[in-house]
C-alpha cells in the first residue's frame, strides 16, 4: 500500500504579474499618479493645446500645412490677412543679416574668415584631438591678424572695407570672438594679481575687477564710446567697433578673473608647495604646475563666461553699431517688406540664431564638466 | 672664523636683485608708477581735449535747469525742473522697476526650479524647455521682442483688449483700476502695523516654547489668520471707504485708472521672465544639493514630510540658494539699464543719455552713474557677507 500525493487537478491560474514596462504604466507613474498631479498633468495640457497649434500654423510655411510665408515669395504675400512669419523676409534680407553693408562682391572674404574659425575650432573643442598648442597658438593669435587684414583689406591688393561697413552677424561673431581671445589672458593676469602676496598689486586687481562687475556692460560701453576719445591724445581718433571692443574685453576680463580665481582657490595647498620645493619660480610654478590644472577645472566655468558674452555683444547695438541685432532692428522698418508680422519675423530669426550659438555652447560645457568630474574615479 | 659668523649671522642668501622680498617692492613700485603715469596721461590729455573743445569740468550743472521733460516720473518733474531732479527721476525709475521685476522673478523662478524637480513628466520637462529656451537668447532682444513685437502691436486704443478686473491693453500701455481711499484707511495700517510687531513676539514666545516644553504652535497661520482678521475688523469698525477708479475709454484715450506706459511693462516683463529662468537654475541646484541622506534622516526622525522640508531640507538648501539669488537681483538692477534701449526712463536713459548729451559733462555724468551701480553691488556683497556668516555651518 503505498500513498501517492498526488494533485489530481489543475492549479488556478495566478494573476498576471504587474507590468513593470509600457506606455499606460508610463502615464500612470509619470503623470497621473495622485490627485494633484493628475490636476496638474490636466492644466499643462490645457496650455499645451492653448498655445502649440497657434504656435504651429504661425511658424510653419504654407508648405508645410501652417501659415507662414517660405522663402522666395514677394512681400505682398506676408500682406495677406491671417499671414504667419514672413520667411520670405528672411530669406531675402538674409546676407544683409549675416554681413551688414559689407560689399557682396566681397563677401567671400568674411565666408573664408568663417570656414577658417570652423576648421581651427572644432579640433580645438574635441579632447582628443592632436596638436592642441599649435591648435591654440593658431587660433588665439595668428587667426584674429589674418582675420583682421582679410576683412579691412588695404593689404595684398585686396580693396579696403572700413569697419563702418562691417555689419550683422560678422560683427556679433568678431566681438564676441575678440573679447574671449584678449580677455583670457587680462583675466588670467588679474585672478593672479588678486591672489598675490603683494598688497599694491592685489588691492589694484580687486578694485579692477569689482568695479567692472558692479556696473552694468551698458554703462562700460557708454563710457567706451564717451569718454574714450577724452581720455587720449588730441588728434587720435578711435575706431567705433575698436572702442566697444575695448568695453567688452575689460567688462569680460572682469568675470573671467573671478572664475579662474575659483579654480586657483580650488587647487589643493599642496600643489603651490610643490612647485616651490622645485625650486620653480613664480612664473615658472605657475606655467607649469598651477594653471594647467586650474585653468582645466575651470573650462566650464569659461565657457559660461562666454555664453554671457555672446548675448552681451547684443548691447553694442545700443552704441551704434551694426551687429545682428541691430541690423535685425534696421530691417525692421523696411517699407518694401513692411507687414504685420515683419518685425516679429526678424526678432524669431534673430533670437533662433543666437540660441543655437548659446545653446551648443551650454551643451559643450555641461559636456566638459562630466569629462573633467573624475574625482570620485581615483 | 669669519665663513661660520657668516652661516650664523643673517648671511645674503642670494645677490640683493634676486631677493623675492626685495624683488616684491620693485615689482610692486612698478606697477604703481606705471598706473599713476597711466592715470596721469588719462587726466593730461582729457584736460587738453576739455580745454580744446571749451568744456569745464565740475558738478555744477546738477543745480541748473533740464529743460526737458520725462514721460513717467515718480515726482513731479517738468522742463523747469533741475539736472539733479532728472537724477532722482531716473534713480527712483530704476528701482521701482528693479523691485518689480525682483518680486515676479522670484514668485516665477522659484516655481519654475521646483517644476524642474516634479515627479510629474510633462511638468519637468515644460519647465527645462522654458529655461533652456529664455537662458540662451540675449535679455536685450526679448526686451525688443516684448516691446516693439508684441507691446507696439497691440490693438489700438479703439479695440483695447480687455483683461479681467477692468483692465485694458492696447498700444498706448496697461491700463489697470486704481484704488481709491479715504483717509479712514490709515486705521487700518496702523492696526496691521501692530498686528505685524506682534506677530514677531508671539515667534519668539512661540520659539521659546518649543524649546522648553516640545510643543509646537501653529504661528504661520495663527499670524495670517489673526492679521487678516484683525484688519478687516479695524476697517469696518473705522468706517473707510476703498473704490476703484476703473479706466474708462474716452474719445481718444483711457481716462481714470492707473496707466503703465508699454515701455515700463515689456522692461517689468522682460526681466521677469529672463531673470527668473537664472532664479529657477539656482533653486534647482540649491534643493539638489541638499543630500538624501538628510531627508532619510528626517524619515527617520519621525518627521512628516512638509516638517521634512521645512525644518530639514530648505534651510539647509536656503544656505546655498541664497548667495546666488542676491547676486542674480543684482543682476537684474544692473539689467534694467536696457531700459534705455526701449525707452524706459531708467538712470541710463535720463541721465547718462539725455543729460549727458545736453550738457556734455561725459566724465562727470557716467562717473555717477557708475557710482549708483557700484554702491548697489557693494550694498549686495554687504548683505551676502552678512547672511553667509548668519548661516554658516558652525563646525567644531
Amino acid at each position: 500500500m503505498t500513498t501517492h500525493f498526488i494533485r489530481s487537478e489543475m492549479v488556478p491560474a495566478q494573476p498576471a504579474p504587474h507590468r513593470t514596462s509600457g506606455p499606460i504604466l508610463w502615464l500612470r507613474t509619470r503623470l497621473f499618479s495622485s490627485i494633484p498631479n493628475t490636476i496638474m498633468s490636466l492644466v499643462v495640457l490645457g496650455l499645451l493645446f492653448l498655445i502649440v497649434p497657434p504656435m504651429f500654423f504661425f511658424l510653419v510655411p504654407t508648405t508645410f500645412g501652417g501659415h507662414a510665408i517660405p522663402f522666395g515669395l514677394e512681400p505682398d504675400a506676408c500682406r495677406v490677412p491671417g499671414a504667419g512669419a514672413c520667411w520670405a523676409y528672411i530669406g531675402a534680407r538674409i546676407n544683409f543679416f549675416i554681413y551688414g553693408f559689407y560689399p557682396p562682391d566681397e563677401y567671400w572674404r568674411p565666408n573664408l574668415v568663417f570656414l577658417l574659425g570652423a576648421l581651427l575650432i572644432v579640433p580645438l573643442l574635441i579632447p582628443r584631438a592632436p596638436f592642441k598648442v599649435i591648435n591654440a597658438v593658431l587660433f588665439f593669435v595668428v587667426y584674429p591678424v589674418v582675420c583682421f587684414y582679410l576683412l579691412n583689406g588695404g593689404v595684398f591688393g585686396l580693396r579696403s572695407v572700413p569697419t563702418e561697413q562691417w555689419g550683422g552677424l560678422l560683427v556679433t561673431l568678431i566681438i564676441s570672438l575678440v573679447g574671449i581671445i584678449c580677455s583670457i589672458p587680462l583675466g588670467i593676469l588679474l585672478a593672479l594679481g588678486r591672489q598675490s602676496k603683494l598688497p599694491i598689486i592685489k588691492t589694484l586687481c580687486i578694485m579692477f575687477i569689482e568695479l567692472w562687475r558692479a556696473v552694468p556692460l551698458i554703462t562700460v560701453l557708454f563710457m567706451a564710446s564717451v569718454m574714450l576719445p577724452l581720455f587720449m591724445p588730441q588728434g587720435t581718433t578711435v575706431d567705433k567697433l575698436l572702442r566697444a571692443l575695448i568695453g567688452v574685453t575689460l567688462f569680460s576680463s572682469a568675470y573671467l578673473a573671478e572664475v579662474v580665481r575659483g579654480g586657483l582657490q580650488a587647487l589643493p595647498r599642496g600643489q603651490y608647495e610643490a612647485a616651490s620645493s622645485l625650486g620653480l619660480s613664480y612664473w615658472k610654478s605657475m606655467g607649469f604646475i598651477v594653471l594647467p590644472q586650474a585653468l582645466k577645472h575651470v573650462i566650464p566655468g569659461i565657457v559660461n563666461t562666454f555664453i554671457a558674452l555672446f548675448k552681451d555683444t547684443s548691447l553694442v547695438s545700443i552704441v551704434g553699431i551694426f551687429d545682428l541685432l541691430n541690423a535685425v532692428q534696421s530691417a525692421a522698418s523696411d517699407v518694401v517688406w513692411g507687414s504685420p508680422t515683419q518685425a516679429m519675423t526678424g526678432y524669431l530669426f534673430a533670437a533662433f540664431v543666437f540660441w543655437i550659438f548659446c545653446f551648443s555652447m551650454s551643451r559643450y560645457s555641461m559636456y566638459m564638466e562630466r569629462r573633467l568630474d573624475t574625482g570620485h574615479k581615483r | 672664523m669669519a665663513a661660520l659668523d657668516g652661516a650664523s649671522g643673517n648671511p645674503p642668501k642670494t645677490t640683493f636683485y634676486n631677493d623675492p622680498v626685495i624683488r616684491g617692492y620693485i615689482y610692486q613700485l612698478l606697477v604703481a608708477v606705471l598706473v599713476i603715469g597711466f592715470f596721469t596721461w588719462i587726466v593730461i590729455n582729457a584736460a587738453q581735449n576739455l580745454a580744446a573743445q571749451n568744456k569745464s569740468t565740475g558738478f555744477d550743472f546738477l543745480g541748473r535747469t533740464s529743460g526737458f521733460s520725462i514721460s513717467f516720473t515718480l515726482i513731479p518733474f517738468d522742463r523747469t525742473s533741475y539736472y539733479w531732479q532728472a537724477f532722482v527721476v531716473g534713480l527712483l525709475n530704476t528701482l521701482l522697476v528693479a523691485a518689480i521685476g525682483i518680486f515676479f522673478a522670484t514668485i516665477l523662478g522659484f516655481t519654475i526650479g521646483i517644476a524642474r524637480l516634479s515627479s510629474n513628466w510633462l511638468v519637468s520637462r515644460l519647465a527645462t524647455l522654458y529655461v533652456e529656451i529664455i537662458r540662451n537668447i540675449p535679455l536685450l532682444l526679448q526686451l525688443f521682442f516684448w516691446y516693439f513685437a508684441v507691446l507696439k502691436a497691440m490693438p489700438a486704443v479703439r479695440d483695447s483688449l480687455a483683461l479681467p478686473f477692468g483692465s485694458f491693453l492696447n498700444q498706448r500701455g496697461f491700463f489697470v483700476p486704481r484704488p481709491v481711499w479715504d483717509e479712514r484707511i490709515v486705521w487700518m495700517w496702523l492696526a496691521l502695523a501692530i498686528v505685524v510687531v506682534f506677530c514677531f513676539v508671539l515667534r519668539r514666545w512661540a520659539r521659546r516654547r518649543l524649546f522648553e516644553t516640545g510643543r509646537r504652535f501653529p504661528v504661520f497661520l495663527t499670524a495670517l489668520g489673526g492679521s487678516i482678521l484683525i484688519a478687516l475688523a479695524v476697517f469696518l469698525l473705522s468706517g473707510a471707504t476703498v473704490s476703484f477708479d476703473f479706466p474708462e475709454l474716452q474719445r481718444f484715450n483711457f481716462r481714470g485708472g492707473l496707466e503703465l506706459p508699454p515701455e515700463f511693462v515689456a522692461l517689468a516683463f522682460g526681466l521677469s521672465i529672463y531673470t527668473a529662468a537664472f532664479i529657477a537654475e539656482t533653486v534647482r541646484g540649491g534643493i539638489k544639493a541638499v543630500s538624501r541622506g538628510q531627508t532619510e534622516a528626517a524619515e527617520s526622525l519621525g518627521l512628516k514630510e512638509g516638517d521634512r522640508l521645512r525644518l530639514v531640507v530648505l534651510p539647509q538648501a536656503m544656505r546655498v540658494i541664497v548667495p546666488p539669488l542676491t547676486s542674480q537681483y543684482l543682476n537684474l538692477t544692473k539689467n534694467s539699464s536696457l531700459g534705455a534701449a526701449i525707452g524706459y526712463p531708467e538712470l541710463v536713459n535720463v541721465f547718462a543719455g539725455t543729460t549727458l548729451n545736453q550738457t556734455g559733462k561725459a566724465i562727470e555724468v557716467i562717473g555717477m552713474t557708475m557710482l549708483v551701480y557700484l554702491t548697489f553691488s557693494l550694498l549686495t556683497s554687504a548683505f551676502m557677507n552678512w547672511y553667509n556668516g548668519r548661516v554658516a555651518l558652525v563646525e567644531r
